[in-house]
């Protein structure tokens, strides 16, 4: 991890002082421990604040949509297959970026390590290969990386980046055999009224924070639908109905845009596991249009084309 | 409850199903009156947010229906249609907001007034026996 953050400032200060970019997105240490923020860098003499580890899990695509500056930005797996959704959708000019490609060991879930810390509070956390050390008062513990990543990472078949003009680091090793889709399959083999009540269940919950549809880079709509008031699609109350309504459209809009970067699940503060719905459209879409989001620029969208025998046994 | 009558709102593309309604209609074909006809331009028009909000105002069914593929009067929306329905249908069964029987798309053109009204017909009969829509309509608060 050291490396890479070595190779990211070095990196940041060349291009800022050659004046190849007009700011370097990339992450700083954040003020508590296991959780970094986005960090824009616009002087070289920042550059050296700019960080890298296993917290880096906010998807830095998000600020990358409609810019009309030249930018560098620090980019994962999912980051650039984001970078690579924002090119389809003409958000920015691929020769106004610069990719440092990080390829990822996957990021960590500060819930789950919460969780195992029972209540304890950390004040410091290191890694170092292959686990993360976390040390509190009168604490100290040393956890398995690969026990703790976010459920996301732990089924990622694209840690490297697939478009990048620099790597910061080696490539990894991508994981084989994942079967993604094992909790969709479950929630599709059950009852329609129990899979009501699992959803009915999963959003209660919420509170309509929007923070999922905030964290989302691919969510840039200048009106998001939540917004209209004329005609008002989704009611703002906290009713069952409106609630799924927002999380059901939320996850149709990313049909065929969602690179299950796990942002959104990041960002929920009451911990809502809302990839159980965007996975359903990923896995919809694999199977009928066998298109997998964020690979190709030269590929249109799922939704965004058609083919003359796509199927349609469903109509009569 | 033996009163009930399934409400369903029917979107029919301008060019083609609604004309094979108003040709039913011209040639006296019966068919149930369940349904409630709202006319868009093509079935590309139709938006996953119209077909929620009549699910939560309270319809039992929702049809959509337009042109069979190739003879859009707009060249390819309801090929567009075809894959956004196929992903909604999917996705509105996978969380329970409807039962598999409450959503039906066809492909009806202009002179298809006797296949217009066996799908009415059709879909009517799939409504009645889901029975009354009952977890997704939106409760007005009580006044106590």
């Amino acid at each position: 991890m050291r490396a890479y953050t070595e190779r990211i400032r070095e990196a940041a200060k060349r291009l800022l002082t050659e004046k190849r970019v007009d700011v370097v997105i990339g992450f700083r240490k954040g003020t508590i421990p296991l959780v970094n923020e986005p960090f824009l860098v616009k002087d070289p003499k920042d550059a050296d604040q700019l960080y890298w580890d296993g917290n880096c899990g906010v998807n830095l695509a998000n600020y990358l949509a409609k810019r009309t500056d030249r930018v560098a930005v620090v980019a994962k797996g999912c980051d650039t297959r984001n970078i690579v959704v924002h090119l389809l959708e003409f958000q920015i000019k691929r020769e106004q970026l610069y990719i440092l490609g990080a390829p990822c060991h996957g990021m960590l879930d500060r819930r789950k390590i919460a969780g195992e810390l029972k209540g304890k509070e950390p004040t410091f956390a290191e890694e170092s290969d292959g686990t993360v050390k976390i040390s509190g008062r009168e604490f100290e513990v040393t956890l398995d990386r690969k026990e703790f990543l976010q459920e996301n990472c732990s089924i990622c078949i694209h840690r490297n980046p697939v478009l990048y003009d620099e790597l910061v680091g080696d490539l990894v090793e991508e994981q084989q055999n994942v079967d993604r889709y094992v909790d969709i399959r479950e929630i599709e083999a059950l009852l329609p009224a129990d899979r009501w009540q699992y959803f009915s269940k999963l959003v209660e919950p919420c509170i309509r924070c929007y923070a999922c549809r905030n964290a989302c880079p691919a969510c840039y709509c200048p009106t998001c639908f939540v917004d209209e008031s004329r005609p008002q699609w989704v009611g703002k109350s906290l009713d069952k109905t409106d609630t799924l309504t927002f999380h059901f459209l939320r996850a149709y809009h990313l049909g065929g845009r969602c690179t299950d970067c796990g942002s959104c699940e990041r960002a929920c503060p009451v911990g809502i596991k809302v990839r159980k719905f965007t996975k359903k459209l990923e896995k919809d879409i694999r199977e009928l249009y066998g298109y997998e989001t964020g690979l190709s620029v030269d590929e249109r969208p799922p939704l965004d084309t058609y083919r003359p025998g796509d199927p349609e046994a469903f109509i009569k | 409850m033996s009163e009930w009558e399934p409400k369903i709102v029917a979107f029919l593309c301008n060019w083609c199903s609604y004309g094979g309604a108003d040709l039913a209609g011209i040639s006296r074909l019966q068919y149930p009156a369940n349904i409630r006809i709202i006319r868009l331009p093509c079935t590309g028009r139709v938006n996953p947010k119209f077909i929620l909000a009549t699910l939560r105002h309270g319809a039992d069914g929702v049809w959509v229906s337009g042109c069979h593929p190739g003879d859009c009067h707009y060249i390819k929306g309801n090929l567009y249609a075809r894959r956004k329905f196929a992903l909604l249908k999917n996705f509105l069964e996978y969380t329970g907001i409807i039962e598999p029987n409450r959503l039906h798309f066809s492909w009806i053109s202009s002179a298809e007034a006797t296949k217009f009204a066996e799908v009415a017909r059709g879909v009517v009969d799939a409504v009645r026996a889901a029975g009354p829509a009952q977890h997704f309509i939106k409760k007005q608060a009580e006044v106590v």
